[in-house]
Order: structure tokens, then sequence, then C-alpha cells
């Protein structure tokens, strides 16, 4: 067992150090130093109080939407469509703000409300992924990548169309909301302590749901063998149904975070892609929940250290996505590798 | 046996990479920064020409946030030509980070994306959209200390309808009326078919205030050449942002395809790059005539010349240098700043912020009468002169009535006998 974890772990390694050799000889072929490149994306993310900040504030989101996966990885479903319940549920959250504009609610009840309604408003787009699938034999993926464009075209209809600003329809987003409407932040900083305790909350459910609950194991067991599963009397089609409303929930929940903490507004490319790299995440720590946090820090780390590749080497900020990509091809390779192994010996 | 050499071949790939990886870092220093003009400024053995200060021993460090690509023939390359005039004239130094949009730069903020550029040295940054007017506002005043130029915007326009009292902020935009107007007359003077189409980016005061002087000037120059006024069609289209953003926008390209596909022989750009051009290019070569103007960057009638009729466009370099010079020398203001061409010789790169760079399509002729119409503008010309109607008939300017600076920046709608929607939908 030991010795099983131990290899794991240098085939983790392995992999690791092969994707920064890939992303070094990309590098080099540009005659950039990997070194210089690696330095200035290490210093822009934790060289500073206010870099690592910014770091969490890429955290958070990601950190929900990989909680959010491992509960629909677990049931066996690759719920691509998390990126349209992130975009949903900044949508559904924008929506409680502009009901609640002219209220006398106190704004901490109208933050409350919203947020919450960025949770049902995922956990609706969600189901449909799920009801696709569960009644119209739809594919999740294909039907998730569906909703995904579908969630896009309604925040751009939204914008430009009837939340647009006064007069002017524009790519910057919908009119800011007041300030009392934020989540409290940290002085000087962007992170709210708020949204990072949510998004801690989030993860620490979603871990015990799947190792301690006999919920988790059901859906587990869904997971592994779909027909087993109803053969032993699990209600399948329901667990799988509730797998994308918990993890819509949170994809929700997501980009609640990101209306109501960052942006404080709807803008178009709201959910910043964190859905996507949220299946990175997902995908990189093979269900086990208790890496999703130093994994979803390290890849928010990347997102944000790669900031400086332009601004000090002129390289291009998407170096950082080539490197995730990578990194989870590798380890997806050495893990195939692994088990190949094992089985001959 | 096999698995062993697998195994091995596995990790001397990796070791190879590894060291490959390292190897370089002690010898390699970072890559210089890309100069499309030979005006890289060796700052210390030129001293600034005129400052009554002595010359400070650092240079002053300015920062750059641009919306699209620092290299875009359009908007952001203007900008970027202007930082790099700057360097040359203040001895300062210039870091940009460009591309600064909600699509290319997801999960950040153009606010906190300066605060990086003022992490690397930056003690004044400009803001070069639109698109990130709130976001100046709001990275102005959480640091009074820094200063910020917010090009495009009216934050600090006493006049201006959205005034707000920030101290360390300086609104700079350029009088492209007349540039679009000198175009719009290039337009008018070179269709065959009477029909010119609008490149138009999003929709806001801005961008109706400009396509209407395009119009003006075309109609302007159409009418003075004995045409029939009512033969003169005008239409904009707007693609929704700057630029073409997959997904989110309209593709410029399709939308100049069904211009000149319908008639609409020359299409004028109202976007960062000109991307019109090179349709008009192809469609040429297949044997339907077609002429575009470009827009913003004075070069960028090089992307096609041959279909070009010319270029207006912007000449940050001189307002940026007196802006900058203010804040290192303690002059600064806080104050909005429109600047029209210098009409002596509007192509003066020291000292006309509008200029206009007529392009290898445009006839002799035309070219005889555009400069006409120039030295007219010259001499007080003023399009923005009643009786115009808006585009749903209102009036607009009364019989002689001369638009003031509000009534042209904050434009309404288009114009009556433009087509093209005035607000979004």
């Amino acid at each position: 067992m030991i010795r099983d974890r131990l290899g794991n772990l240098l085939y983790q390694l392995a992999a690791l150090l092969l994707s920064f050799g890939v992303v070094s000889l990309i590098l080099i072929s540009v005659d950039a130093s990997p070194w210089e490149a690696f330095r200035n994306m290490f210093a822009g993310s934790f060289g500073s109080l206010r870099k690592f900040a910014e770091v969490l504030v890429a955290f958070v989101p990601l950190l929900l939407v990989t909680a959010g996966l491992l509960v629909t990885f677990s049931a066996g479903l690759w719920n691509i469509g998390v990126e349209g319940q992130v975009v949903l549920g900044a949508i559904a959250t924008t929506w409680v703000y502009r009901f609640f504009l002219d209220s006398n609610l106190p704004p901490a009840l109208i933050i409350a409300l919203a947020i919450l309604g960025g949770m049902i408003g995922g956990a609706l787009w969600g189901s449909l992924a799920g009801l696709l699938k569960v009644f119209g034999g739809v594919n999740e993926i294909f039907g998730g990548l569906g909703l995904n464009f579908v969630a896009t075209a309604l925040t751009i209809y939204l914008i430009f169309g009837p939340w647009k600003r006064p007069g002017v329809a524009s790519m910057s987003g919908t009119v800011p909301f007041p300030d009392e409407f934020s989540l409290p932040l940290v002085e000087n900083l962007r992170i709210s302590p708020w949204a990072l305790g949510i998004a801690l909350v989030g993860i620490v459910i979603v871990y015990f749901l799947l190792q301690g609950t006999y919920f988790g194991l059901r859906l587990k067991a869904v997971g592994k063998n779909f027909r087993a599963a109803y053969l032993l009397g699990i209600p399948t089609w329901q667990y799988s149904m509730y797998s994308f409303l918990i993890c819509g929930a949170l994809a929700g929940a997501a980009g609640a975070m990101q209306v109501a903490a960052v942006y404080h507004r709807l803008i178009p490319s709201i959910s910043s892609g964190y859905g996507y790299l949220g299946l990175l995440v997902a995908m990189l720590i093979n269900y086990q929940a208790l890496w999703a946090v130093p994994v979803a820090l390290f890849f928010a780390a990347l997102n944000i250290g790669s900031i400086q590749l332009p601004i000090l080497m002129k390289l291009d900020s998407s170096l950082s996505g080539v490197l995730q990509g990578v990194l989870v091809l590798f380890v997806l390779l050495a893990s195939g590798m692994q088990q190949k192994f094992a089985r001959r010996s | 046996m096999r698995k062993n050499l697998i195994r091995l071949a596995f990790l001397a790939v990796a070791l190879t990479l590894v060291v490959a990886a390292c190897a370089p870092a002690t010898t390699q220093a970072p890559t210089q920064p890309p100069a499309p003009a030979a005006t890289q400024p060796p700052a210390p053995t030129q001293p600034p020409a005129d400052t009554e200060a002595p010359p400070p021993a650092e240079p002053f460090v300015f920062g750059m946030l641009l919306v699209g690509p620092y290299n875009d023939n359009g908007w952001s390359q203007a900008h970027y030509e202007a930082g790099l005039y700057v360097e040359e004239k203040l001895g300062a130094k210039m870091i940009y980070l460009d591309k600064v949009n909600p699509a290319d730069r997801a999960g950040t903020t153009p606010d906190q994306l300066a605060e990086e550029l003022v992490a690397q040295g930056a003690k004044l940054v400009i803001f070069n959209s639109d698109d990130m007017k709130d976001a100046s506002t709001t990275f102005a005043k959480n640091h009074p200390d820094v200063f910020v130029i917010m090009a495009s915007g009216d934050q600090v326009w006493k006049d201006g309808k959205v005034y707000e009292e920030i101290p360390n902020l300086i609104n700079i935009m350029g009088r492209m009326e007349y540039g679009k107007m000198i175009g719009g007359c290039a337009a008018a003077l070179s269709t065959q078919t009477g029909k010119i189409g609008y490149l138009g980016p999003l929709i806001n005061d801005e961008t109706r205030r400009l396509a209407a002087s395009a119009y003006l000037g075309a109609k302007h120059c159409w009418e003075q050449a004995g045409n029939d006024p009512a033969a003169l069609e005008f239409k904009v289209t707007w693609i929704g942002f700057w630029f073409h953003i997959p997904g989110f926008t309209t593709d410029p390209v399709d939308v100049s395809k069904d211009f000149y596909s319908t008639g609409f022989d020359v299409v004028i750009s109202g976007i960062d790059n000109p991307v019109n051009l090179s349709e008009a290019q192809k469609y040429t070569a297949e044997g339907t005539p077609s002429l575009g103007i470009a827009y913003d960057y004075v070069a960028a009638c090089d992307a096609a010349p041959d279909v070009c009729l010319g270029v207006p466009y912007f000449n940050w370099g001189p307002d940026y240098v007196k802006a900058i010079k203010s804040a290192q020398d303690g002059t600064w203001q806080s104050q909005f700043i429109w600047s029209g061409p210098d009409w002596a010789d509007i192509n003066n790169h020291d000292t006309s912020m509008i200029g206009f760079v007529k392009g290898n399509a445009l006839s002799d002729e035309a070219s005889a009468a555009l400069d006409n119409f120039i030295a007219e503008l010259a001499g007080g010309l003023n399009l923005w002169t009643g009786p115009i109607n808006l585009q749903d008939g209102t009036p607009y300017l009364a019989d002689g009535e001369v638009a003031t600076d509000q009534q042209v920046w904050y434009l309404p709608q288009l114009l009556e006998g433009m087509e093209g929607l005035s607000a979004s939908e």
C-alpha cells in the first residue's frame, strides 16, 4: 500500500517535471529563458501580499467549481456544462441584485439572497444537462457544451439588450452595483474573506459528502457501475440528477462570487474560463477532494503569475494555459502507464 | 525487459528536458521588447530638448494598458507608438500590457493590471480604452499618488455629463470628427455606386459622433461635386466591440463582405483595425472594384495600399508628452483635453493630434478636391452647423446653429439620412 502510494507520487512528480520540461522547450524555441519565466511567474503570484490576494481571488471560483465537479465525477459524469452553470449563477445573482436595487432591505440580506439565487440558477442550469442525459439520452458532454454556448449567448443578449447601460451597450458589462452590494473585501486588497470562506466550506462539505456518507457511497457506486448499482436497488437516475444539482449549485456559487466579490456587475466573460479550468483540476486530482485545495491554488497561481510574462518578457500569458494542459496530459499518461505496468508485473 | 526499456527511455527524455530547461538560464537575458520602429530611446544620451528641471537620474517610468494587441495596425498601435515617442522625447521608460479586454484577460480587471504596472515601477498609468473607463476611475481613486491618463473618456470634463473630481486623472481625446469628415469626403469623392458603408464598433456617444462626422463629410463633398443628394446612401453596421472577439461580436470580415457584395463600394472602418481593407482587396481581385478607408493608425493603409483611400489617424504623442512632463515637473492639473488637428500641417508629428494620410487608391482629381476640403476646414468650415436633424427626424440644430462641444460629444442618435441603429436594441 505504502509502496503503491510512493510509486504513485513518483509518477505524478515525473509528470510535473515533464510538463515543465515541455514548456521550457517552447520557451527556448522563442529565445526566452525558462528559468526567468518561471521565476517571474512565481514572483508574480507569491511575491507580495497583494499578489497572493489576487491568486486567492482566482482560487475561490476555481475551488468551488472543482468541488462541484468532484461530485459529478464520482457519479461517473463528465459535466462539461459546468462553465455554463457558472455563467447562469452569475446571471441569477445579477438578476437578484437588480431586483432589489431600490429596496430598503439590509444589504447583507440582499447579498445573501443574491448568492442563494446564484446557486439556484446554477443548479437549475445543471439540471437541464441532467434532464437531457437522463430522459433525452443526450450525452452530458454534448448537452453541456451546447448549454455553455447558450449561456454565453444569454449573457451577451442581457448585456447588450435588456440590462445594457443607459444609451450604451458595452463589453465592459452592465452598470456596476453600488458598493454596499459587494461582499466585504480586505482593506486595500481585492479578496473577500467571505468568498474564501464559502469556497472552503464548499470543498469541506463535498469531502465529507463523498467520504463519510451513505449518499456518497451510493453515488460512487453509480459512478463505478451504473447497471450494478441499479440492480442493487440504488435509484440510479435520481442520483445522477442529484449530482448535477449539487455541482450546478456549487458552480453557481462560483458565478455568484464573480459578481458579488470581483466584478460587481455582469460582464461578457464572467465565468473567466474557471469551469473548464476546474475540469482540468478535477482530472488532475483524480477524485481526491483533499488535493483540490493545493492543486486549485497552484492553477490559480499560474493564472495570476503569468500576467508578468507579457509585462516583463513580452511573452504571451497563455503559456500558463499550455503548462496546465500539458500537466494534465502527462499526469493522465503517467497514471495510464502505471496501471499498465502494475497489470504486467 | 521491454518495460524496463520503455521506462529508461522515458526517464532519459525527462532528464534531457530538465537539463535543457535549466542549462541556458544563466546565459540568457530576457527577450528584448519588439521594436517595430527605429525609435528606441537611447535615454541617457539624448537629454530632453527643453526641460527646466535638470534631467532625473532615474528614468520616469510610465505604464500603458492597451485594449488590443500593441501591433494591431490601429488604435492600440497608435498609443504604443505614442509611448515610444514619449520615451524618445522625455527619456522616460514605458512598460505596457496589451490585450487588456474581457476576452483575452479573463479573470482580471484593468485596475488590477494597472497595479501590476505600478508594482514594476510605473508612476503614471495610461488606460487606452473607453472600455476601461470605470476601472480607471476606481484605480485613480484607490491610488491618489499615481497619475492616470484615461484616453477617450470624459470623467473629469467639468462641462461633461459625468464629471467627477479626480485630481490625479487627465482625460485626453482627439477631435477625430475632423479626421472622419475628411475620410467621409474621400469616400464620397471615390464611390461609383453612391453607397458608402461604415463598419462600426459598439454603439456609444463616441462612435455615434464619429460615424455622423464621416457622414457629414461625405454628404458635403458629394453635394459639392454636383451629385444628387438623394442618391447618396450611408449605412452603419455595428459589430459589438472595438475588434472581433469570436463568440462575442459579429465578425467584421462578414460585415465587410456584406457591404462589398451588395454594392457598397467604399467601406469606412470605425473599428480598431482595418480588416475592411483586406476584404476590399479580395473583392477587387475578383472583379468587384472595392475601396476602403482605414482608421486610427498612421500606417494602417499598408495593410492593403492599393485599395486604401486614406486613413484618419490619432497622433497621441504630443499630448502624452505634455501630460507626462507635467507629472514630472509638478505642474499636473486634472483636466479634459480634446485636441484638434494642427491646421498649419495636419500631418506634423510633433504638433497635430489628428492627421490624414492619403492612400494609393485616391485619384489625383479626388486628391485635389480633398485638399480643397481640408483647406476649407482649416479656414473655419464647420459641418456641425444646422439645419441638421437626428435620425428620427427630431430637430438637432436649427438653421445656422453651430453645435456646442457637448452637443457633438454626446450626440444622442445618428443623423437624418444615415441608415443603421442609433442605439443597441
